[in-house]
């Protein structure tokens, strides 16, 4: 083989590509994607929004939540073509202003995140859980959480957050 | 972790869905609520060529009390499962099992034609269907068939659908007179696939006899397991502490429990199979005498 052979460019089989159009956050975006595209790379990757997290990628950890239609689901078990025409909210979507929205803020006061890896996401799942259900108990808390995992906290901080901004909410 | 590609449709009436089916048969997979599916093509154990998204088919999904019979339709959602109010006045079992299923997330997406297509024998709600001698409608273009839950599971994650078949509905005869069901699973954490788990399903007499007995039984063999031993054994027969241990204990013998490394050897799940098939029908003789 000669030296310094240059490197060619391979021609490749031409990828099928799906147009889709997504709301998140309020925002309507369109773009072409493969149909194998998760929708979490969608989101960080396409789309710039890198507060979604990719934690497990087997849906175990629930760090990718995000609200889809208005559920909860886990956005590296979907495909980004199954969001067009779908309205998004991800972490970034609740912030109004500048302002904390009150779960970020019982967050941040409840001390409910360590290294906060999965933070995203728990707070997407409460975002969903105080909607579904404004007065929540403990153990309802618990088991509404309970497709997230924290490897720091020990969720006594993530529940009491999550009990306070429903206080707050309910307030509003 | 990234899939195969594929090509990808999303039809929107259940006879486009059909047609693409019948085109490509076996290269194509339906993708209902993708729980099972996504997660088998992102660690490509399953790579279809054709992904048919029956999502936006919105007639697929209900829930429906008709003549002493219960509809549910295919992309039935857990989380409708859980919350519908119909199942919880005519077969709370199934809003009991519903809670069970991996977690919320999950649940939002999941649906019971899927679970019940893939026919994982760790799925909770073969079980359920199995127990309540449930019946699944299937649909070609060749018209629809009726397949009794007990036919449906052939082996592990396979069925008796055709290539050119979707799983279309669930007809549960609705139980009469005095009735109660339960769903009890042993998990090694919150989410997780049941080391065992068993649902029951119990009709009785004015006199406490036994005129109703379902079991079936998750995690413990190559398909969700029907007791039907066990189940005739109890019918006709007054359940009391005896009875119903003696029921539990011949559960336990049709159980198919293998060793596993992850959820226990298959002796120590065959004992938990009879005390859970005892916790199932007593909290079922419960729930049917209304106490």
């Amino acid at each position: 083989m000669e030296k310094n052979t240059p490197i060619k460019p391979v021609e490749t089989q031409q990828k099928q590509l799906y147009h889709i159009k997504v709301n998140i956050n309020g925002v309507d975006y369109e773009h072409d994607v493969e149909a194998r595209l998760l929708l979490v790379h969608y989101i960080r990757d396409v789309v710039g929004l890198t507060g979604t997290h990719i934690g497990c990628d087997t849906s175990n950890c629930g760090a990718c939540t995000v609200i889809f239609n208005g559920k909860s689901v886990k956005s590296c078990t979907m495909f980004a073509v199954q969001a067009n025409g779908a309205k998004i909210l991800t972490i970034e979507g609740l912030s109004k202003n500048g302002e904390l929205h009150p779960i970020q803020r019982a967050f941040w006061e409840n001390h409910a995140l360590q290294c906060g890896y999965c933070t995203p996401g728990f707070i997407m799942q409460a975002y969903w859980l105080l909607k579904e259900n404004p007065n929540p108990k403990e153990e309802e808390i618990r088991k509404g959480i309970s497709g997230n995992l924290c490897r720091c906290t020990g969720y006594q901080n993530i529940v009491k957050a999550i009990m306070q901004a429903a206080k707050e909410l309910r307030s509003k | 972790m990234i899939p195969r590609n594929f090509v990808y449709f999303s039809p929107s009436s259940e006879k486009e869905a059909l047609e693409l089916l019948n085109e490509y048969k076996s290269d194509a997979r339906i993708l209902a609520g993708g729980m099972s599916l996504i997660p088998l093509m992102k660690m490509r154990l399953v790579s279809p060529s054709y992904l048919i998204d029956i999502n936006k088919v919105e007639s697929l999904s209900y829930i429906k009390e008709e003549k002493n019979r219960l509809r549910i339709g295919a992309l039935t959602r857990y989380y409708e499962i859980e919350k519908s109010s119909t199942l919880k006045k005519l077969l709370p079992i199934m809003n009991e099992a519903a809670t069970w299923v991996g977690d919320p997330q999950v649940r939002n997406m999941g649906t019971i034609g899927g679970s019940l297509s893939h026919a994982d024998p760790s799925g909770d709600f073969g079980s359920v269907i199995l127990a309540l001698n449930g019946q699944i409608i299937t649909s070609s273009l060749n018209g629809q068939r009726t397949i009794k839950a007990d036919d449906f599971f052939v082996d592990s994650f396979t069925t008796a659908l055709n290539a050119n078949e979707m799983l279309k509905e669930i007809v549960i005869d609705l139980p009469e007179g005095m009735n109660g069901g339960a769903y009890v699973k042993l998990e090694r954490k919150a989410g997780d696939f049941a080391i065992v788990a068993v649902a029951a399903q119990l009709s009785i007499d004015s006199k406490g006899n036994c005129n109703y007995a379902g079991i079936g039984l998750t995690s413990v063999g190559p398909t969700n397991l029907k007791a039907k031993k066990a189940e005739s054994f109890l019918l006709g027969k007054q359940l009391n502490e005896r009875t119903i241990d003696e029921t539990a204990e011949i559960a336990a013998s049709e159980a198919r429990p293998i060793d596993d490394p992850l959820r226990g050897s298959a002796e120590y799940k065959r004992a938990m199979v009879k005390v859970l098939t005892k916790r199932a029908l007593n909290l079922a003789l419960k729930r049917a005498r209304g106490v």
